[in-house]
């Protein structure tokens, strides 16, 4: 069992406890699951301290066999593309637990220990590297959300839970067929077997074949990114959960289907991938700019945020079908930086909920002037979201259209039109809730229900907003891995279409359903 | 050459399982005049008693696999695997039970022996090598399951689904019958081996024999519930007593699959061109009737009754792929499916209440605040009836498209699972309203589960996991026994 088994475990482990804690025990549970997820966050520091860069391939690899016929692997390892988004899963689950500890009263025990079952599939998502290992944590990501939003989030919750279950079911049950059918190809699950077989050309693909494969795979990311016009999900499950939920959602389970398009679609797809990348980055600029527009118009601060992130997940698809190195990289840092910004947006929104039990912006009014910290941390906040120079979301916009325009200058054109938008969106709410003095009722004002930050929610907010300084200054400490990972992605997307790859019937020497095992 | 009528003793050993239930049954009846005031649930401990020796008994005949009574069984892997499978249905179902019956007040040894005779009746089929002795073994278990659907004399509801599950019943057994017949006039025999023998004989005519293969479709796929001759199951399921409905939706459905997969994979294999494109319809037809009539449902057994054809048909799919690894996929599907029903089933059973007053989703309301440990458990059923991973559902899912896909049943596996997506919906919404609607009179009102019911609940709960997360070990036996004798 190396470190990252060990981090895959410890949530694990710590769901069951935590099932086993009796009910009355409110507080342990919540200190229970807050000192595993810290001690989760501890050991995922270790994965960073001991990540070579630019060592190619896996790090922390384990591969045995898991089932022997159909031979399915527990192969875990980390790149510079997993290490940094596990990072990001284990640094944000003890904040949405910290978030949680006033507002949930009822059944406490369940809601904690559904956020670490949601820690150890988020984790699992990004280590695997056996797709039918990934499925599976795919899967079971689904179940603990889905119980966050349909038991402690708002009015709405069920059909918001619901909803986004079935999307992404729906989504997912195509990935498996295309799963299964590169298995009777390849006869291993085993990501890495099945790339060296494409690109040694012993297996591969009639073009039809590929497009069809892309698009299943694509379309299950598509739904979790999520991609305009699959989109219709979010805003409903955003609003509806809980702010840990919202905060998880928002902040890691998006960038599930950003990264399945990085390491599975581009690598496994990548003539089908190119061929399809225009119409795909329509879509993605259409996203920015609807996502921004109709988050304009939002009257609740939670929806306006979800739609903000329509928008920004569209930089991140941008970027991605760029096939430019500035382009990867900005969309890996984005993802990041998004889960860390827009994570920190749903804190907020949620802790100024706690305090006033409404999320419509004309509810508030003058929050300046009751809580000024508050107000300033929100700004903070609010400015790296819009990508103001120095805060994370500057460097990797930045990256994104720089990479694009290397691609095509007209899709930067229309891209930055999303920049423009997100900062009359963001600075027009922050006006409307922080600035003047409009109450809930006329002539009321917020100033006695708004008390500033205490001890615990200064401890959720300060790791974000260092994040985010950090970031937008240092890039050095994250890019480099990153950039590494991108560059071999690239090169694996490159290659392949340069060969362009002749379609090659299954010959005889792949056993349908194999036995064939190529190491 | 004549024929010695004296069985020898490893024929015995061969038939130990049936006759331990045998004998058990019979026992049940004769103690059931002197203990049934007295000691109410020594039925039960018998019967489980002796189930439990009947899967030590299969597993010991398993260990001598061959041919009995003059070549009229047959006790190989496939056999042995289906009758520890029925066999454990039968525990499973007789546990849920003692609830039901101490609160129907209708605790006989009666109705113990029906189980084990049905059980039995099934032993033999999937055993069976022959046409005549299927035909016996399903009639034994058939008819035994007629009696059981109406077991409480005085309910309206049992009598009816008693009395129409026999009509159709008889109906379909009389069209596989008349297959039998066509067969023993086409081929001269009615043993599985020597009619693929005949098949295989240039004379014979593929016509008649496909003729045959059609009576004889018909049967099974009633008997499996599958469309288009589904229309029984959903009343039956309904109107029978609540145990019953579980035993006949597992315990029947496998031994008949096992039947419906060794006749279409032994006798009718070279003519299997003509019928995969008909399974292949009737597999797509089962799944998306099941499912979308499964939406509308508020009756909870009415509900797993159509859910109980949708995951006919995924069985189904697996016998349309037509290969090895399908009927391994098969065995295993019906194996998770019998776990995660039983164990759903239990639960409705704990919550109906007397007379089955409490059927309808909304009873269910709030059930994660008054009894979490139940709830929890119709949790793991429901995610593994949903298809999520790490349960057996899932496993089972996988391995029936991936033997879909391996024999290139691209669209099959593609609707089929888009189908297990409109699934999620019907099962999601009872996991909404045990999780998330406040408690109602019902939920208020129930006791915590009694040991039985409890072991009834962790049971299955154990093996979906087990299927789930270990899914090696019985996916290897199933894979070693899915090779027929041919």
């Amino acid at each position: 069992m190396n470190l990252l088994e060990i981090l895959i475990a410890l949530p694990a482990a710590g769901f069951l406890v935590t099932l086993f804690i009796p009910r009355k025990q409110e507080h342990l549970t919540r200190s229970f699951t807050l000192i595993v997820s810290l001690l989760a966050f501890v050991l995922s520091l270790g994965l960073v301290t001991g990540f070579e860069t630019g060592k190619p391939g896996q790090q922390f690899v384990d591969n045995v066999v898991w089932i022997a016929n159909p031979d399915i692997h527990w192969h875990v390892g980390i790149d510079g593309l997993s290490l940094w988004l596990i990072i990001l899963s284990t640094f944000l689950t003890p904040i949405a637990i910290l978030v949680s500890w006033r507002y949930i009263h009822k059944q406490v025990r369940e809601f904690f220990a559904f956020l670490l079952l949601l820690e150890f599939g988020l984790i699992g998502v990004f280590a695997a590297w056996d797709l039918f290992l990934f499925y599976v944590f795919w899967e079971v990501v689904l179940v603990p959300m889905y119980f966050l939003i349909g038991i402690w989030g708002h009015d709405r919750r069920i059909y918001a839970a619901v909803k986004f279950f079935l999307y992404t079911m729906a989504g997912s049950v195509l990935m498996l067929v295309a799963i299964i059918y590169l298995y009777t190809l390849a006869g291993t699950f085993d990501y890495a077997t099945i790339l060296d077989l494409f690109r040694s050309g012993r297996i591969g693909l009639s073009h039809t074949e590929e497009t069809l494969l892309f698009l299943a795979f694509f379309v299950a990311f598509a739904i979790k990114v999520p991609l305009f016009p699959l989109h219709t999900w979010l805003p409903d499950a955003h609003v509806e959960a809980p702010t840990a939920g919202s905060l998880m959602l928002a902040s890691v389970m998006l960038k599930m289907g950003t990264y399945g398009l990085l390491r599975f679609c581009i690598p496994l797809f990548p003539v089908a991938a190119r061929e399809n990348a225009s119409w795909i980055n329509v879509l993605a600029i259409i996203g920015i700019i609807y996502g921004a527009l109709v988050a304009m118009v939002q009257p609740n601060m939670k929806k306006l945020v979800a739609y903000s992130s329509v928008s920004h997940l569209g930089f991140v698809v941008l970027g991605i079908f760029s096939f430019t190195q500035m382009g990867l990289d900005g969309a890996v840092y984005q993802m990041l930086n998004h889960g860390i910004s827009t994570g920190a947006l749903f804190v907020l929104v949620g802790m100024m909920y706690e305090r006033r039990h409404s999320l419509a912006i004309k509810d508030f009014g003058g929050v300046a002037t009751a809580a000024p910290w508050l107000a300033t941390i929100f700004l903070i906040t609010t400015l790296a979201s819009i990508g103001l120079p120095m805060l994370n979301n500057f460097v990797g916009e930045f990256l994104i259209l720089q990479g694009v325009a290397q691609a095509k200058f007209a899709w930067t054109a229309f891209a930055a039109i999303g920049v423009i938008l997100s900062a009359c969106y963001m600075l027009w709410m922050y006006q409307r809730v922080f600035f003047g003095t409009q109450g809930k009722e006329p002539g009321e004002t917020v100033k006695h229900h708004m008390p500033d930050f205490n001890v615990r929610e200064w401890l959720c907010v300060v790791p974000l907003v260092v994040m985010m300084v950090w970031m937008g200054i240092v890039t050095q400490t994250f890019l480099p891995a990153v950039s590494a990972t991108d560059a071999s992605i690239l090169d694996q997307a490159g290659t392949a279409s340069a060969l362009a790859r002749p379609p090659v019937p299954p010959t005889g020497g792949i056993t349908h359903g194999g036995s064939l095992h190529a190491r | 050459m004549p024929v010695s009528f004296a069985p020898s003793s490893t024929d015995l050993l061969r038939f130990a399982p049936e006759t331990i239930l045998t004998i058990a049954g019979t026992l049940l009846m004769v103690l059931d005049p002197l203990f049934a005031r007295r000691f109410p649930r020594l039925f039960g401990h018998l019967s489980i008693a002796a189930l439990v020796a009947a899967i030590f008994a299969a597993v010991a005949a398993g260990s001598v696999p061959g041919l009995a009574f003059s070549n009229l069984l047959i006790v190989d892997g496939f056999g042995t695997y289906f009758r520890v499978l029925v066999l454990c249905i039968g525990i499973l179902a007789v546990l849920s039970s003692y609830r039901y019956l101490e609160r129907e007040q209708a605790e006989t040894g009666e109705y113990h022996a029906l189980v084990l005779f049905s059980i039995m009746g099934q032993c033999v089929m999937v055993t069976a090598n022959d046409l005549i002795m299927i035909f016996i073994g399903l009639e034994i278990s058939s008819i035994a399951s007629y009696v059981l659907a109406g077991y409480l004399r005085n309910d309206k509801r049992n009598n009816e689904a008693a009395l129409k599950y026999f009509l159709l019943g008889s109906f379909a057994t009389g069209f596989l019958l008349y297959g039998v017949a066509i067969v023993y006039g086409l081929t001269g025999t009615t043993q599985l081996s020597a009619i693929r023998a005949a098949m295989n004989n240039p004379s014979t005519s593929l016509m008649v024999a496909g003729v045959a293969a059609a009576l004889m479709f018909v049967g099974l796929c009633f008997k499996v519930s599958g469309a288009p001759f589904q229309i029984w199951a959903p009343d039956v399921y309904q109107g029978a007593p609540n145990p019953v409905s579980a035993f006949m939706a597992t315990g029947p459905k496998a031994a008949a699959f096992a039947i419906f997969l060794r006749i279409f994979l032994t006798a009718f294999d070279r003519i299997a061109v003509t019928w995969a494109p008909i399974v292949w319809f009737c597999a797509l037809a089962s799944m998306t009737i099941g499912n979308f009539a499964a939406l509308k449902q508020n009756n909870l057994k009415r509900m797993l009754a159509y859910s109980s054809i949708a995951h006919a048909g995924y069985i189904l799919v697996a016998l349309a792929s037509d290969s090895e690894i399908g009927t391994a996929a098969a065995m295993f599907y019906l194996a998770a499916y019998a776990l995660m029903n039983l164990g759903a089933f239990a639960v409705i059973i704990y919550i109906s209440g007397k007379g089955e007053k409490h059927l309808r989703i909304e009873d269910l309301a709030g059930l994660s605040q008054r009894q979490p440990f139940t709830a929890a458990m119709m949790t793991v059923f429901l995610l593994s009836l949903i298809g999520v991973p790490l349960t057996g559902g899932f496993f089972g899912k996988f391995y029936i498209f991936r033997a879909a896909l391996d024999s290139h049943l691209i669209w099959l596996s593609v609707l089929g699972l888009l189908n297990s997506a409109v699934a999620a919906y019907y099962y999601l919404r009872l996991l909404v309203v045990m999780y998330m609607h406040e408690p109602g009179e019902v939920t208020n009102a129930l006791e915590a589960p009694g040991p039985a019911l409890q072991a009834a609940l962790v049971l299955p709960a154990i093996g979906t996991f087990f299927l789930g997360i270990l899914p090696g070990t019985v996916l290897t036996f199933a894979q070693a026994a899915s090779s027929f004798v041919k």
